[in-house]
């Protein structure tokens, strides 16, 4: 469990704006900004922030979906940031990824056989034979029949859609599954039937999750790891009881009181936040939370915080401590 | 706090397509009364945002039409109003707040011309008094440099600016009730956390009945005083706030309480309602959550169950004896 099976280092992906005469970079976007962290073997890494925080594009580009602009990712001791496209077209047989939208992310003109055998043939797996029986396997396994695989996505729920997904991604037997968003197009029944499965199949297959996610309390549920982005930058990153029953960074605290707590009896001492996330071509000098912060100091306005390690292992962004 | 604002019988909707008649709402009754917010919950699908259209005489029409039963506002019969009287009502006594803030507002005026125009066609103001009200306006939703933002246009503006641009647009003729379908679902959290405590403010100040529609039930516990929760197109069980989420009857209402992901909690695996929401009008005979359910007796098959109680309404024969 201890083995780190995926370590990020210092990863960034700037965003050159291009204006005026000749296209001359007049500024830049820092989507991700430094953003380190590992994942072990057999555990869940849930990444939480709110929208533009950078979050879905550092899971793109562990996949190197997304081209980082600086910054490595080891894999099974290996820098995957070196290879080229064809070894990194096969690298990704270990690293599989399960999308947000249902709707976008299956070919309407495919049939769901299709579109689960299709990674296996990219990767040359077995014979044509072997992959329709393994495609039956995955329906069933995630819930579905085994008959579904000549029918096309349009006659699916939002909920099944999302299960073939997830049969698409582990058709390769992967390591490590990168879910962005995986429910939160759902309906609360269906999303806790996906949630369901997705943590019998880590059981069953020993995966590795990296859980990327808005939705505070679902990421709690899934992941034993969570790491809080803000702006671009990790803020706070700890064990998942820890963070969600001490939550040490200003930001994490805000965010955990602003969720609806579905109990009328409990009555959360909200953290209203001030105004908006700021942009991230534009973001404040110093700690890019303290124009928000209820919290700030003179040195948060003039100083970036380093990533700390706290004793208990937790690490955070912040002046405070 | 009783007197009755708003009450809806017996309504039923339904949209008439090439493959026949879709009942979406199929006969539902509740009341608001002065002051009060009622939470209208759901999942995809089952006849929320067609209830406030029905109200609100904004129906698509064709394909939507109201094939039954009364809404009265006050005690005048609006569900078949004509568009002359129905255009007095909207604004005045009667003003809605959509999701999206971005599709709802004009992209090419500015904020000063929509939030005008919505106090001209409700009003007789000079152009100064509409200069003056707009700014009052938006300093009444916490809208920072009003007067700047008047002449700004939607695109320049946060998705929580939008919103709040929206809710002042709303109570910009001091309406009676309020709708406010799913406000904050395009929100982030901390976002959402602002304007849900605006809206609560604005009902304690104003005074204006609000209807909430929304599928999050944390946000029903935090800020609703009572609940409907509807499921393909009925209303399964209503009560106030703290019974519902402390003693819920229907196995429905009890399957969604407990599907969400607790915050506070953490368990190994969350409860699920098998299967998924039924297409309307499918299911003509017996209990519509009959095939959903977990306490299905041979009755429920056979007979539809009404909505029966008196202060916690519930539609199902487990309370019914």
């Amino acid at each position: 469990m201890n083995e780190a099976l995926l370590q990020v280092e210092n990863l960034k992906k700037y965003y050159p704006i291009k204006g005026g005469k000749f296209g001359k970079v007049s500024e830049t976007v820092r989507a991700v900004d430094g953003v380190s962290f590992s994942v072990r073997e057999g555990e869940t890494l849930g990444i939480v922030g709110e929208s533009g925080c950078g979050k879905s594009t550092t899971g793109r580009m562990i996949m190197r979906l997304i081209e980082p602009t600086e910054g490595k990712i080891i894999f099974q001791n290996r820098n995957i940031m070196e290879l080229s496209k064809r070894e990194m077209r096969k690298a990704r047989k270990d690293i599989q990824m399960i999308f947000q939208d249902p709707f976008a992310s299956l070919n309407p003109r495919h049939t769901v056989g299709h579109i689960i055998e299709e990674p296996m043939i990219v990767h040359r797996m077995g014979d044509k034979k072997e992959r329709q029986k393994r495609v039956e396997e995955l329906l069933e396994l995630v819930g579905l029949n085994a008959y579904h695989a000549r029918r096309y996505p349009h006659q699916f729920s939002g909920g099944q859609r999302q299960r073939i997904g997830i049969a698409r991604a582990l058709a390769v037997r992967p390591k490590v599954i990168i879910a962005d968003e995986p429910v939160s197009a759902l309906d609360v029944s269906v999303q806790s039937q996906v949630l369901n499965l997705l943590k019998d199949l880590q059981k069953q297959f020993h995966l590795t999750y990296i859980f990327i996610a808005h939705d505070l309390s679902v990421v709690r549920h899934i992941s034993d790891r969570v790491g809080v982005m803000y702006l671009g930058k990790i803020v706070e990153l700890s064990e998942c009881e820890a963070l969600y029953n001490h939550p040490q960074h200003p930001y994490t605290k805000a965010l955990l009181s602003a969720v609806p707590v579905p109990d009328p009896d409990v009555k959360t001492d909200r953290i209203i936040l001030q105004g908006d996330v700021p942009s991230p071509a534009h973001p404040p000098a110093g700690c890019a939370f303290h124009d928000r912060c209820p919290a700030a100091m003179d040195i948060c306005s003039k100083e970036m915080p380093m990533l700390k390690t706290l004793e208990d292992g937790r690490k955070i962004s912040c002046h405070l401590y | 706090m009783n007197d009755t604002l708003l009450k809806v019988s017996g309504l039923r909707t339904s949209f008439f397509t090439d493959d026949g008649e879709i009942p979406a709402v199929n006969g539902i009754d509740f009341t608001v009364h002065e002051g009060e917010i009622l939470g209208l919950v759901g999942e995809s699908g089952c006849g929320k945002s067609v209830t406030s259209l029905s109200i609100m005489g904004l129906l698509p029409s064709p394909p939507g039409k109201i094939v039954g039963g009364h809404i009265f506002y006050k005690d005048e019969d609006i569900s078949h109003a004509k568009e002359s009287r129905m255009r007095q009502l909207r604004g005045n006594d009667i003003a809605m707040i959509f999701q999206e803030p971005m599709t709802s507002l004009n992209p090419v005026f500015t904020i000063g011309d929509q939030l005008k125009e919505a106090i001209r066609l409700h009003s007789h103001l000079s152009k100064k008094e509409l200069e003056e009200r707009s700014i009052e306006l938006l300093k009444q939703v916490g809208l920072p440099r009003a007067k700047e933002l008047l002449k700004e246009y939607p695109h320049e503006l946060s998705g929580g600016m939008r919103q709040r641009v929206m809710i002042a647009m709303a109570m910009s003729c001091n309406p009676k009730v309020l709708i406010a379908d799913e406000p904050t679902t395009a929100l982030d959290v901390t976002i959402q956390a602002q304007i849900l405590d605006l809206m609560v403010k604005l009902n304690k100040e104003t005074h204006t009945a609000i209807i909430m529609i929304t599928h999050d039930l944390g946000v029903v516990a935090q800020m609703c005083h009572r609940v409907a929760v509807m499921y393909s197109g009925k209303i399964v069980e209503e009560g106030t706030v703290k019974e519902i989420f402390n003693r819920p009857q229907h196995p429905y209402t009890k399957g969604l309480i407990e599907s969400i992901p607790d915050l506070h909690d953490k368990k190994d695996s969350l409860y699920t309602i098998k299967g998924s929401v039924p297409k309307p009008g499918s299911i003509t005979r017996g209990c519509l959550f009959a095939p959903r359910c977990e306490f299905v007796m041979d009755k429920c098959l056979e007979q539809t169950p009404e909505l029966l109680g008196e202060e916690h309404k519930s539609r199902c024969f487990l309370h019914q004896g």
